[in-house]
């Protein structure tokens, strides 16, 4: 099968989330487009099942983190559609101090984890998922490292001073 | 003092009994903890617990310049840990939108294609050892060795490689490098052939691996399964072949699949895939006979490190040194997600960057991570035995499930 490119991916897409999405752009040939969470799990059942387009296969999920902006934390999604060998991003932007989205793991088994991890690192919390516990920290962590605003290292720590090093 | 059970051989076990199979476990390879609930033998269901060599490799990029994070891949798949550099190098050129050489191409690829090998040579080696065949393991991991000794020409170390620089390599093959390739190329392969003697027909091994952890191309696909662990399911997903990369296109090579899913289909689809990495590298070393010896790095100077020797003669030499040790280049504010085919499935970098000198974001797509999340799962209703081979067929390191 042919490939199938990025405008005509986009014309089926707006064919049926013609006001819920947003396009961002197209960075090195990957379309990028932004939805809001209350269609999240729609779209991505609709990328996933349409007869033509058939993204069957979750690449990844993964977050971000903007602090300066009012959503600040992104959810982002990679698909790949392995038919049409064709890429596609989509992102989720959540509103401050209400990190809720729900849950692909009713789409992909694999969003599992993927889901969990983000969880651990960014504090998204994941709507309806089987088993929302952190999975690469500890359990008793109460901060989300992957912020910005966390730290690399302890601020405190004194053998790391310069003066230490004649610097 | 407390009283405890005594059981004698006549007394019948009616609970399920609880095993925590790891974080140590000899037959685990690795750090993974599995708690096991256990009718007999028989497993009713088990929690993978993960994470106990995080290292944080996300959040130390954020603050690293992109050169210095090729160390930090290093330790991800530490089988093959020239896929890892290769890659993360690949994806800060596609970023930086920096042409490589055909030349600098076809190296990247003999790399890659004997850390492929080498990964495999682990993973079969002791999959025949969890089944109770030491020999194969012994006698094929000489040729790993003969592998670090041609990364050791190339670059100076063996396991953690930090192989080839942004750009290219950070100096050309020897002549002794591509002797030591020829003579693996020609050592290996009756090696190889007398290892699937040993195995493929052999009944042990066959009646413990075939029709163990069948998995179906929908579930394989449900939880983004890639790989030789996909391939072995009947899908001939192969990144190198639907992505190309590195100038794979070039290359004469098939995708091999397997029918059922099972650990025999996926050991069956590892050793052919040594046999198609050698012949992409066969078909590289002719490939490099007519491309100009000298050239082992693109024409970029504003992120390839110059020569010590230049730095210290040549002022431009000592600028270019100067800006990119000191972050002064801009570097395009753009997303990319870039993937390469590791020994265990898809390896993802997905790198977001703001025009400084380290990444804003950057996410591994671990394959190992992806591919480990179906263990639990699937190992119900299985013997501990089978597990235990299960395991050790899905190739799941520790480095890289945790990163």
């Amino acid at each position: 099968m042919g490939k199938i490119t990025n405008e005509e991916l986009l014309k089926k897409i707006n064919a049926k989330f013609d006001q819920q999405i947003t396009v961002v752009g197209e960075p090195y040939g990957l379309l990028t487009i932004e939805t809001s969470r209350d269609h999240i799990i729609d779209l991505l059942d609709f990328l996933k099942n349409d007869t033509v387009m058939q993204f069957i296969f979750l690449t990844d999920i993964t977050g971000i983190h903007y602090p300066e902006q009012a959503s600040p934390i992104g959810v982002i999604y990679h698909l790949h559609s392995l038919v049409n060998n064709v890429r596609i991003r989509i992102k989720v932007f959540l509103p401050a101090d209400d990190y809720h989205i729900p849950t692909a793991t009713t789409v992909w088994n694999g969003a599992n984890w993927m889901e969990r991890e983000t969880y651990d690192f960014f504090g998204v919390i994941f709507d309806g998922h089987p088993d929302l516990r952190r999975i690469l920290n500890v359990d008793d962590m109460t901060a989300f490292p992957m912020r910005k605003e966390f730290p690399l290292e302890d601020p405190n720590r004194v053998d790391k001073k310069d003066y230490f090093f004649g610097r | 003092m407390q009283n405890h059970p005594v059981y004698t051989d006549n007394d019948p076990q009616t609970a399920p009994s609880t095993l925590n199979l790891g974080p140590t476990h000899p037959a685990t390879h690795g750090v993974f903890q599995n708690v096991l609930q256990l009718d007999g033998e028989r497993i009713i269901s088990g929690v993978s617990t993960i994470g106990y060599i995080h290292r944080a490799f996300e959040k130390i990029a954020e603050h690293r310049p992109f050169y210095q994070i090729t160390p930090l891949t290093d330790r991800l798949n530490y089988c093959s840990s020239p896929i890892n550099n290769m890659g993360w190098h690949m994806t800060v050129e596609k970023l930086l939108g920096i042409e490589t050489p055909k030349r600098v191409d076809y190296l990247r690829v003999i790399v890659m294609e004997l850390a492929r090998i080498s990964d495999h040579i682990i993973c079969n080696g002791v999959l025949g050892v969890d089944t109770g065949a030491f020999t194969g393991f012994l006698y094929m991991m000489e040729y790993r060795e003969a592998i670090y000794e041609i990364y050791e020409e190339v670059c100076g170390s063996r396991l953690t490689t930090n192989i080839g620089r942004i750009g290219g390599f950070e100096r050309n093959f020897n002549a002794i490098a591509f002797n030591k390739l020829r003579k693996f190329l020609k050592d290996f392969p009756p090696v190889l052939r007398e290892f699937e003697a040993l195995f493929n027909r052999n009944r042990i091994f066959v009646d413990r691996t075939k029709g163990v952890a069948e998995v179906t191309t929908e579930d394989a696909l449900s939880y983004s399964w890639t790989g030789p662990l996909l391939r072995a399911t009947g899908l001939d997903y192969d990144v190198r072949a639907m992505n190309p990369y590195s100038s794979y296109e070039d290359f004469d090579f098939d995708v091999p699949v397997g029918e059922k899913g099972d650990v025999y289909a996926r050991f069956l689809v590892r050793n052919e895939e040594m046999w198609q990495s050698m012949r992409i590298i066969e078909q590289a070393l002719m490939k490099l006979e007519k491309e100009p010896s000298d050239i082992f790095h693109a024409d970029v100077p504003e992120f390839y490190l110059p020569p010590k020797e230049e730095v210290y003669n040549n002022m431009e030499a000592l600028i270019y040194h100067f800006k990119i040790v000191m972050g002064e280049i801009d570097t395009p504010t753009s997303e990319v997600y870039h993937s390469v085919e590791g020994a265990n499935g898809e390896l993802g970098f997905y790198l977001v960057n703001d025009g400084g000198r380290s990444p804003y974001r950057l996410h591994f797509r671990r394959p190992s991570f992806i591919n480990y999340q179906m263990y639990a799962p699937m190992s119900r209703g299985m013997l501990l035995s089978d597990a235990i081979i299960n395991m050790s067929s899905l190739n799941v390191i520790a480095g890289e499930l945790d990163a």
